[in-house]
């Protein structure tokens, strides 16, 4: 009993992660249908930046955390404009390819820039244990940081959406661009503004993670990147609320698997988890089945 | 594209039947001015192709999408006319554009003739007044420590080479290549080397690049040697031993193995889990061997669990393990993880001893799992700094004067492969690279900072390994154990 509880807990923490990365992808398919493989690089980025804030320039937690959010921002705003909009209305294989490329420019300016050395960072927090159960459950406050952390930002991201002004200029270009245009609504900023708020919840993500497991490095993205556009995908991409539940199943899955089966075969017994799921519900958990429009 | 290509602009006038017109701005081969001219294009491309003016013309509505079908549908007429200022404009546009092409192809040959040029120069001198030595080390990417460390070391040695006379009187002169820590890379570099002309190659430091590289040194018949890769079968196949792999760090079985000695014998240990890099073949052949002779000694292990490169996290199975209560945790792994599984073990309350491989030599080590995790960490190595051999002492004084750091493990390997080679060239008397091999293979009681060391029948080194302790940030030699 006491392992399976501290077994949820390593679940939720990392699933916590991969939901506020998998709410990136989602919101960028949702509002112009392209994956943006851009965005695990951006969690990257906003690791370093987090690195840059503790350890050079001295910044406590919550302003690194807001530095790194505000970068990584204007970082998608700024790819967004660059790479995507000038192709937005060639076809889609051409978006995608653009979208590796910058994964892979990003990648390796870092790394140019950076070094590949894997890098930690400064104590920024005195990481407390707190133990229950005599000692047979483990909580660290980073885990509790992190927990804490991703909800609120995850219950902003829906007031945004659903209560604000750009929220809904939002959701109506993920409906139809053309109609929204019409009725007035400025596209391009509305996706500008989707790119932002995606990658700030990157870079917050890439500065939780740099501190939790104090090591970082220029292809840190992939492999987070990879497993957050699955967890999008088992959601249903293009749902918001799919892609936390998304994110926090397949973190509670991966730690199940390899707690009470064979370490071995983690990803192999998650992935046919979720491929079992796609079989059933094509559209992912929360996905709604959409016809394709004539 | 027809008529309408070369970048000619247009005005376009759609007059709707209530006399609205509407003005577009289109640029020809296809590229348009707003969502009115994609829509639009195509069109008046096959009309104007056809007879330049469009006279009175209703658009097809089937033709235009929504929401423009409603605003155009009833189009009274479409004209078209070619902004006059454009032929003007086209005349310089084509003459910088060709001018920038034509900069930016002189600009991309000057580097290519110039590599063409040194190319040239340096096979032209092979065989002259230098002995040439490749290099295949992992410069970047997540092994890149290791590598970077092993040409310090290399360096260092051929420093001092060239300083006392070179090698039967010629310099040594290396050709550096990063394999980026990537197996297929590793060949390519090889492959790249052997063209050179190289007479040995050194490195890859892990064992699986070596492998990756065995059948193209075979094939070319360059002796490499790796003074890192500690594989059982690096250096043997299924068809006997592999006649051009050498390396000067001992073997997994015997890493492995006297760890499990170290563990039964100083730390009391009767039980034992297993944390293994499911990828890795340096880690999966430490595992067999330690649980071999653990087993043998009458210790138990319990469990044996598998983690993947990169993984960030293993609270999941590490609270499994910490289940079994066992007396001492093996964890055969590179640092970037190991450093992590530390960390998080030590954060759960796991306070079992950690022991491990070569693998742990590393400063991220400490930097990742934070000094205080640091407690009861052991692990096998080739060297110690703080050992009081006189060629350990010179040599930490030689890398302290070039490098101003302590050397670990890696640089001493690094800088013995070099002298290892010397000494082979030397004995040989000659730079053939079939003669090196021969004398390398026959190598006996050669004096190497990592230990006196002579190569068996299966070219592994026959000599000592040494127990090291992580204590805080800082490294401690514990025990040395013989073969």
């Amino acid at each position: 009993m006491a392992v399976l509880l501290q077994q949820l807990l390593n679940g939720i923490s990392l699933g916590s992660i991969y939901a506020l990365l998998a709410l990136g992808y989602t919101m960028v398919y949702g509002i112009i249908n392209l994956i943006n493989f851009a965005h695990g690089d951006v969690y990257m980025i906003g690791a370093y930046i987090g690195f840059i804030a503790t350890a050079l320039l001295g910044l406590g937690f919550i302003p690194a955390l807001l530095l790194s959010m505000a970068i990584s921002a204007l970082l998608g705003m700024a790819i967004e404009k660059v790479a995507y909009r000038p192709l937005r209305n060639s076809s889609r294989i051409a978006l995608l390819i653009t979208a590796i490329g910058m994964s892979l420019l990003l990648e390796y300016t870092t790394m140019y820039i950076a070094g590949p050395d894997t890098r930690s960072f400064p104590t920024v927090l005195t990481n407390r244990q707190y133990s229950f159960m005599s000692g047979q459950v483990n909580i660290s406050s980073m885990q509790l940081y992190i927990l804490v952390i991703s909800i609120m930002l995850m219950i902003l991201l829906q007031f945004i959406v659903q209560r604000t002004k750009i929220g809904k200029a939002m959701r109506a270009v993920s409906m139809d661009k053309d109609a929204a245009q019409l009725m007035g609504i400025n596209v391009d900023t509305t996706i500008s503004a989707t790119f932002a708020i995606g990658s700030a919840l990157a870079g917050a993500a890439g500065i939780l993670v740099g501190i939790y497991y104090n090591s970082i490095d220029p292809l840190m993205g992939i492999t987070p990147g990879l497993k957050a556009f699955i967890a999008a995908v088992f959601g249903g991409i293009g749902s918001i609320p799919g892609a936390m539940v998304g994110g926090l199943l397949l973190g509670m899955i991966e730690t199940l698997v390899s707690g009470y089966l064979n370490s071995n075969y983690r990803d192999a017994v998650a992935f046919v988890i979720l491929i079992i799921i796609l079989l059933i519900k094509p559209s992912g958990l929360l996905g709604k089945n959409t016809g394709e429009k004539v | 594209m027809g008529i309408l290509t070369g970048r000619r602009r247009f005005n376009l006038i759609c007059q709707h039947k209530c006399g609205v017109s509407l003005y577009m701005d289109v640029v020809s081969a296809g590229v348009a001015r707003g969502v009115e001219g994609k829509v639009i294009v195509p069109y008046i491309e096959a009309a104007y192709a056809a007879s330049i003016h469009i006279q009175p013309l209703v658009c097809p509505s089937s033709f235009l999408k929504f929401p423009f079908d409603k605003a155009l549908a009833h189009c009274y007429s479409i004209s078209m006319h070619e902004q006059s200022t454009n032929v003007f404009r086209k005349g310089w546009c084509f003459i910088l554009k060709r001018l920038f092409i034509l900069l930016m192809a002189i600009m991309l040959l000057i580097p290519l003739a110039a590599g063409c040029g040194t190319d040239t120069s340096t096979t032209g001198s092979s065989g002259g007044d230098t002995i040439k030595v490749g290099l295949n080390y992992e410069l970047s990417n997540d092994l890149a420590q290791y590598g970077q460390a092993s040409v310090e070391g290399i360096e260092l040695a051929v420093e001092e080479i060239n300083k006392a006379g070179g090698v039967l009187g010629k310099e040594i002169e290396l050709i550096k290549q990063d394999n980026k820590s990537d197996p297929a890379e590793a060949t390519n570099v090889a492959t790249k080397l052997a063209k050179d002309k190289v007479v040995a190659i050194l490195g890859p430091a892990t064992s699986g690049n070596v492998k990756a590289v065995r059948p193209v040194v075979t094939e070319n018949k360059i002796p490499l040697i790796s003074g890192s890769a500690t594989a059982d079968d690096v250096t043997v196949t299924e068809n006997g031993v592999a006649e051009y792999i050498f390396r000067t760090c001992f073997n997994d079985s015997f890493q492995g193995g006297s760890m499990a000695k170290f563990a039964v014998d100083e730390l009391n240990a009767k039980t034992a889990v297993m944390y293994v890099e499911t990828t890795s073949d340096y880690s999966k052949g430490l595992a067999a061997s330690f649980k071999d002779v653990f087993t043998s000694n009458g210790g138990q292990i319990l469990a044996e669990e598998y983690y993947q490169g990169k993984d960030k996290d293993f609270r999941s199975v590490l609270t499994k393990l910490k289940g079994y209560n066992a007396d001492v945790i093996y964890v055969p792994g590179y640092y970037n993880e190991v450093g992590l599984i530390i960390k998080q073990a030590r954060e759960m309350g796991i306070t079992a001893p950690i022991l491990g491989g070569d693998g742990f030599d590393s400063n991220v080590v400490p930097q990742e799992a934070g000094a205080a995790a640091l407690t009861d960490v052991y692990f096998t190595n080739h060297y110690s700094a703080d050992d009081t051999d006189q060629k350990v002492v010179d040599f930490r004084k030689a890398f302290n004067a070039k490098y101003n750091k302590d050397p670990n493990a890696f640089h001493a390997s690094g800088y013995d492969e070099m002298y290892f080679l010397a000494d082979a060239i030397k004995r040989a008397n000659s730079t053939d690279p079939v003669k090196i091999k021969d004398a390398l293979a026959s190598t006996k009681d050669f004096k190497a900072v990592t230990g006196t060391l002579s190569i068996d029948e299966n070219h592994n080194p026959v000599k000592s390994v040494v127990i090291v302790q992580w204590k805080g940030d800082k490294q401690e030699f514990v025990t040395r154990i013989e073969p």
